[in-house]
């Protein structure tokens, strides 16, 4: 079984069912998607989890309860903004409300999830797991990811990303709390970088009709400003309203 | 310092918030997600509002950073990422190599504006 690059090269490729998936098995689809470990999305993951290692020992966290709460968030910026709460002796409860602003974004994403991954074959309880999942880098992957291949394959592949990326993340906070100062600021300014232009250029990647393309345009120019009208609700507020704009505008494209 | 508790006391605690304010998000859309259709209107809608919500993410973390890209000159990481994003779309759309020339032109901007 040879393992192909991830389908990054083009988007005429985007769309087209890995020749992989032909036959493959449920557990096949699990190692496939696992492999994203060693793929761009899980390194970048990696990259951003060590400065959120570094800055959870910063703050005065121990080393355990860094990984708990990658592992329990799985989220890094709700995992940011926690730590940080806590280094400025905030109030348990504003540190709550401040981090479920920022779970908010899960939620639309979660629902454009679980279409794509029902099937018949698999319990209940797994789409818990599913849904524990739903972050940044994995949901990208997964609208990139879960559409060409056969309905009975997608679960299966979307807990093997999902598993992967958590072990990535989790390793990234032990090593970045581990190695916090050994890293030079432009290194770590380097590996934060990564994100944004992985998330980015994966978006665009994946983007298959106008309403896609117009979404990515008008999230990107309304986030700035709404970010500083209406921080904590920015991200909900830039989705719903260039969203729900993309998705009308969108329609008269076609 | 965190006023987090030490031990048993601060898994707690964190385990309660990710139970009651941040995990909620998932399982509402898990409950919402089951009932539509991939093909359908609503859906085609919450996924233009996911991804007007990551670019507006994207916006947030190059704009107004967290950490260490704080210390980078905002014109170098903007400058950075519209080549990144330039390089992406003018030379086959690869992914890796986009996220790659731009981090290495933001550490080269670093490194020269001191």
């Amino acid at each position: 079984m040879s393992l192909p690059p991830a389908s990054e090269s083009g988007k005429s490729s985007a769309m087209a069912t890995p020749a992989w998936a032909a036959g493959a098995t449920r557990p096949q689809a699990f190692l496939r998607g696992f492999v994203v470990m060693v793929e761009t999305p899980g390194l970048v993951l990696f990259a951003s989890a060590l400065g959120f290692g570094a800055l959870a020992r910063d703050s005065g966290f121990e080393l355990g309860h860094a990984v708990f709460l990658t592992a329990v968030f799985y989220a890094l910026p709700g995992q940011v903004l926690l730590v940080d709460q806590f280094a400025r002796g905030s109030a348990i409860l504003a540190a709550a409300f401040a981090v479920s602003l920022t779970g908010i974004r899960l939620f639309p994403m979660t629902v454009t999830l679980i279409p794509l991954v029902r099937d018949d074959r698999s319990p209940r309880w797994l789409t818990l797991l599913v849904a524990h999942y739903v972050a940044v880098t994995a949901w990208v992957e997964a609208q990139r990811r879960l559409l060409p291949l056969p309905a009975h394959l997608r679960l299966l592949h979307f807990l093997g990303l999902g598993s992967a990326l958590l072990c990535n993340t989790t390793a990234g906070t032990v090593l970045g709390f581990l190695l916090v100062g050994g890293v030079s600021a432009v290194v770590s300014a380097a590996f934060l970088f990564m994100t944004p232009l992985y998330f980015l250029t994966s978006l665009v990647a994946t983007s298959r009709t106008a309403a896609d393309r117009l979404a990515v345009m008008f999230g990107l120019a309304l986030g700035p400003p709404l970010f500083l009208l209406l921080p904590g609700f920015d991200l909900l507020a830039a989705g719903v309203i260039g969203g729900t704009l993309a998705h009308r505008l969108g329609k008269h494209y076609q | 310092m965190s006023a987090l508790d030490d031990g048993f006391g601060g898994y707690l605690v964190l385990a309660l918030i990710a139970a009651l304010a941040h995990e909620p998000w998932r399982w509402a859309g898990l409950l919402i997600g089951r009932r539509i259709d991939a093909e359908g209107e609503v859906f085609q809608w919450v996924r233009a509002v996911s991804t007007a919500l990551v670019a507006a993410l994207v916006a947030r973390l190059v704009l107004f950073p967290a950490g260490a890209l704080d210390t980078v000159p905002i014109a170098i990481r903007v400058g950075a990422f519209a080549c990144g994003l330039g390089f992406f779309l003018l030379t086959g759309r690869r992914v890796w190599a986009a996220v790659a020339f731009g981090a290495t032109l933001l550490a080269a901007g670093k490194l020269l504006s001191g």
